[in-house]
């Protein structure tokens, strides 16, 4: 068996430590050790999207992530994106009210992925949207949903700030 | 949107629950991250499975040698075909379809043949998934590789490589006496066709071909088997149907189907294709070998390679229209491939009845093959079968309307099929909405806008899809607190489990978010037949209401009960229980039943006959580059009768979900195959689905012609979306170029040839 390597790294603000082989993924690594099995593999080769996460606020394919190098970095899951006592993310109350989910497998990487977006562009075009979630493959609702959604979040997240 | 309902009909009930938009049960743990597919599911001491798969189309396994493999630190169990017991050569009835046990099996584990590149020859349940992987590599098979066929025309010339050599055509009750691949054959004729085309006017036959495409979701199969020591088998699974799981299952493994029990996790899409069990047997035999849950995950390109896709087609559709625009007689040859063992019989069948059926024509006659080739065997894809034959049809239709001079709508309007236009394999339509909708879409303003610019066409197309009804069970409980925990068997992919809350809310007068729906496993809940056929609104709706109504009685004689009074006193209006001068409120008398008597618990079983019929028409608008083929969608419309939209949100989800998947099987999905039969591009990479960058907003127009068979006129939803794309984009095409587009899928290099070629 290939000898275990220790990685430390941040995830949803909290440090976590944990050992992995080299060839381990880091979409491996939450799914199988870490219990975080928000992030979904739908084609472990980069393609759907369905496992991104957030490295160091940049969304990423978890699948196409070796877990080694999420050594010293800060990792955000879809667990991460609620907060306390029930309070849900503009962007997980946006896709509710919106109905921007059938099936729900590409949603968590959706939601994360749309975060970044935000965060890059607070007042996305759709266009914009359509092109920064290109990475993800939703089967279900043909993407008008979603990208309500995310519009619906930009503009309750702007009134936020304000 | 809505349109309302000729003044002919009843008004309209004004529904409390119904039409309104709650957020759906499930959401927040999707939201989440929580909601549990079977990939989340981790068992103590489960050991991880892997399947080896055929290198080759066609091949005829000489020996396979697992020794090496079993002896591998880690290994726990190896299977092959002979691990599953002898099956017999015996059709089983699956709800929505059927199946030869005999053929399931060898799907699941090849027994003297491989049939297609990705057929599962062998498996491993190891300690880990490297340790699997690694076990595989150690399994030695002898093939003889044999001449392969993948294009349904080219398996049913002679010379074809045959893939059974038991296989013999089914026809008319007859079988035919030569070895063959082609699998049935079928035929419905009404009217004389000859009389019929010899009074057209006009007569416009083509040919077309479709490629295979595959459902695509994004959850790969995956399972959880525990063939535990006291003999229950449990399974965890992402299936469409867990009744019907737990009969393959159980049926291949030889068991009563009461020492299976199937959990249906959250399921991440089907679309027709999580039917068919693939690795639930495989996952139980390993289980029962090394005595431990075993998981087994495909991974994408075993689910391109090794499971359903839709059937690839060749047909020829012939219509002759009189003058004035009526239509007066068609004619239909239609070939499909059912992948590699026989049984496709039901979606060809399916696409010869819904060839002509968005038409009121006198005289038709349609032929049907269905083939055996080298490529997975072929499973249901959304409205199976009739997004081929509406490709071929509604073209033809479009090149009539053009011929004529005649607008493609009102062409279309002038020969719709209404309440008492018989199909041509029989049936005659009670009340649909066929014409409702061409109305809508006449009324609407994209049709009403203009369209400008170079190389821009719109197009137009009908689509019509059955919905099934079959079984369907719930089990309602009243709970202290005035809610009610509604137990059903029917997995819910695209938000049933609110559709189903929403109409026992709506019967008993309470708030949809005071019904708790939870899809629970089969031991839990009374037989369900499967997610599929646009049926769970409709069918386990008629469930759900029946026990509303069942709980409804029971309360009333609780309340007379309380108050002393006879039965049919008590009046219940919007969940209020009332007689005389008293009045409680459903929430109140629920809490009642903790005290007096005996709780109340109801459940319901329904099997509706027939279908429910839904019709729509899709128009769009599209701009062609001349220079690359590439099509860009500008603009869409979906308008569709719901019969009743019980979530309105969640209908236009299924309804822009299915263009956009039609979109999709229009203008880029397609299995390309090398020249050994070997499919070639089994990653979503190279199976380019649409992404949110290559459509637009897809609008929606909800028309509502009530199923009079239904409490609330709910007709389902879900298949018929899928059917008109390819046509509408099609007729879209011819109108931005000229060019007419006879072959699926119309990618940048076919229709930047096609432009060549015409020019």
């Amino acid at each position: 068996m290939a000898k275990k390597l220790h990685v430390t790294t941040t995830i949803n603000n909290e440090s976590v430590e944990f050992l992995c082989e080299a060839r381990h993924s880091l979409l491996e690594v939450l799914r199988d050790r870490l219990e975080l099995t928000g992030a979904k593999e739908g084609c472990n080769n980069g393609n759907c999207g369905a496992c991104t996460v957030l490295m160091n606020g940049l969304p990423v394919v978890s699948c196409l992530v070796l877990a080694v190098e999420a050594e010293g970095a800060e990792i955000e899951t879809v667990e991460g994106l609620a907060g306390h006592d029930h309070f849900l993310h503009p962007l997980q109350q946006c896709f509710l009210e919106g109905a921007a989910l059938q099936c729900g497998i590409c949603t968590p990487g959706f939601l994360v992925a749309a975060k970044a977006l935000l965060k890059k562009i607070p007042n996305p075009t759709e266009e914009q949207i359509r092109f920064n979630l290109s990475g993800n493959l939703c089967r279900c609702t043909g993407y008008d949903k979603i990208v309500r959604a995310v519009q619906a979040a930009a503009e309750q997240m702007k009134e936020t700030v304000s | 949107m809505s349109t309302p309902p000729p003044s002919s009909e009843p008004p309209v009930p004004q529904y409390k629950v119904i039409g309104t938009r709650p957020i759906r049960h499930d959401g927040v743990d999707k939201v989440t991250g929580k909601a549990v597919y079977t990939g989340d599911i981790h068992l103590p001491g489960m050991l991880h499975g892997k399947i080896l798969r055929s290198p080759h189309a066609h091949a005829r396994v000489l020996s396979v040698d697992t020794s090496e493999a079993e002896k591998m630190p880690g290994v726990h169990a190896v299977a092959t075909s002979a691990d599953l017991p002898g099956l017999k050569d015996q059709i089983v009835q699956l709800g929505e379809g059927e199946v030869n046990l005999k053929y399931l099996g060898a799907n699941c584990l090849a027994r003297d043949k491989v049939l297609y590149k990705g057929h599962a020859v062998a498996a491993v349940a190891a300690s880990s998934l490297e340790v699997a992987e690694a076990a595989l590599s150690r399994i030695k098979v002898e093939y003889e590789v044999l001449p392969s066929v993948t294009w349904c025309l080219d398996a049913m010339q002679d010379a074809a490589p045959v893939l059974h050599a038991e296989l013999r055509t089914a026809s008319m009750g007859e079988n035919s006496d030569k070895p063959t691949n082609i699998d049935a054959h079928v035929c419905f004729e009404k009217g004389n066709i000859e009389a019929g085309f010899a009074t057209a006017d006009v007569v416009v036959e083509r040919e077309f071909k479709t490629a295979s495409v595959h459902q695509g979701y994004i959850e790969p199969q995956v399972v959880v088997a525990d063939w535990n020591q006291d003999g229950q088998l449990r399974i965890w699974t992402a299936t469409q149907g867990s009744f019907t799981c737990r009969q393959q299952t159980a049926e291949l493994l030889n068991l009563p189907v009461s020492r299976v029990t199937v959990t249906p996790c959250e399921i991440g899409g089907g679309f027709g294709g999580k039917i068919t069990v693939y690795l639930e047997p495989v996952a139980a035999v390993l289980s029962k070998k090394s005595g431990r849950p075993v998981k087994i995950s495909m991974q994408r390109n075993e689910v391109f390679e090794g499971t359903g896709p839709t059937p690839g087609s060749w047909m020829r559709v012939k219509l002759g229209a009189t003058r004035t625009g009526r239509l007066v007689a068609g004619e239909a040859r239609i070939v499909f491939d059912g992948g590699a063992f026989p049984g496709g019989g039901p979606i060809l069948a399916a696409g010869c009845m819904c060839v002509f059926s968005c038409y009121e024509l006198e005289h038709a006659k349609v032929e049907g093959y269905n083939v055996v080739v080298n490529k997975s065997k072929t499973s249901a894809y959304r409205a199976p079968g009739s997004t081929h034959v509406a490709y071929a049809c509604e073209s033809v239709i479009d090149e009539l309307a053009q011929t004529l001079k005649l607008d493609p709508l009102e062409f279309r309007l002038m020969n719709a099929a209404k309440e008492g236009t018989r199909r041509v394999d029989g049936p005659v339509y009670p009340r649909i909405g066929l014409i409702e909708v061409l109305n809508a879409a006449k009324a609407s303003e994209h049709w009403k806008s203009p369209l400008t610019g170079v190389n821009r066409g719109r197009g137009i197309a009908c689509g019509f899809w059955f919905n099934a009804a079959l079984k369907s069970s719930c089990t309602a409980n009243v709970n202290f607190d005035g809610t009610i925990t509604l137990l059903e068997g029917s997995t819910d992919i695209g938000g049933t489990r609110t559709s189903l809350a929403m109409q026992l809310a709506e019967t008993l007068g309470i708030a949809a978010a005071d019904v708790h729906p939870r899809v629970v496993d089969t031991d839990s809940v009374g037989y369900t037949d499967v997610t599929g056929g646009s049926r769970v609104t409709f069918a386990t709706g008629l469930a759900v209401c029946k026990a509303g109504l069942e709980i409804e009685k029971q309360m009333k004689a609780r309340a007379a009960v309380l108050w002393n009074v006879s039965l049919d006193q008590i009046k219940v209006e919007n969940g209020v229980y009332s007689a005389k001068d008293r009045s409680v409120s459903f929430k109140d008398l629920a809490a009642e039943l903790s005290v007096h008597g005996d709780p109340i618990v109801v459940s319901t079983s329904v099997s509706p006959e027939g279908s429910t019929n839904a019709f729509c028409v899709h128009i769009v608008d599209l701009e062609v580059d001349r220079e690359t083929g590439k099509t860009t969608i500008l603009r869409y419309t979906v308008i569709q009768d719901a019969g009743k939209a019980i979530h309105p949100s969640y209908v236009e989800g299924q309804m822009q979900g299915g263009a956009v998947q039609g979109i999709g099987w229009a203008l880029n999905e397609e299995y390309f195959f090398d020249s050994q039969g070997r499919m070639a591009n089994a990653s979503f990479l190279d199976y380019r689905m649409p992404t949110a960058l290559d459509v637009p907003m897809i609008d929606t127009i909800i028309v509502e012609v009530p199923n009079p068979d239904h409490p609330f006129g709910v007709r389902g939803v879900g298949e018929v979306p899928i059917v008109p794309p390819p046509a509408t984009i099609a007729n879209a095409i011819q109108r931005a170029t000229g060019v007419r587009m006879c072959e699926l899928p119309m990618s940048p290099p076919r229709l930047w040839k096609a432009m060549a070629d015409a020019h």
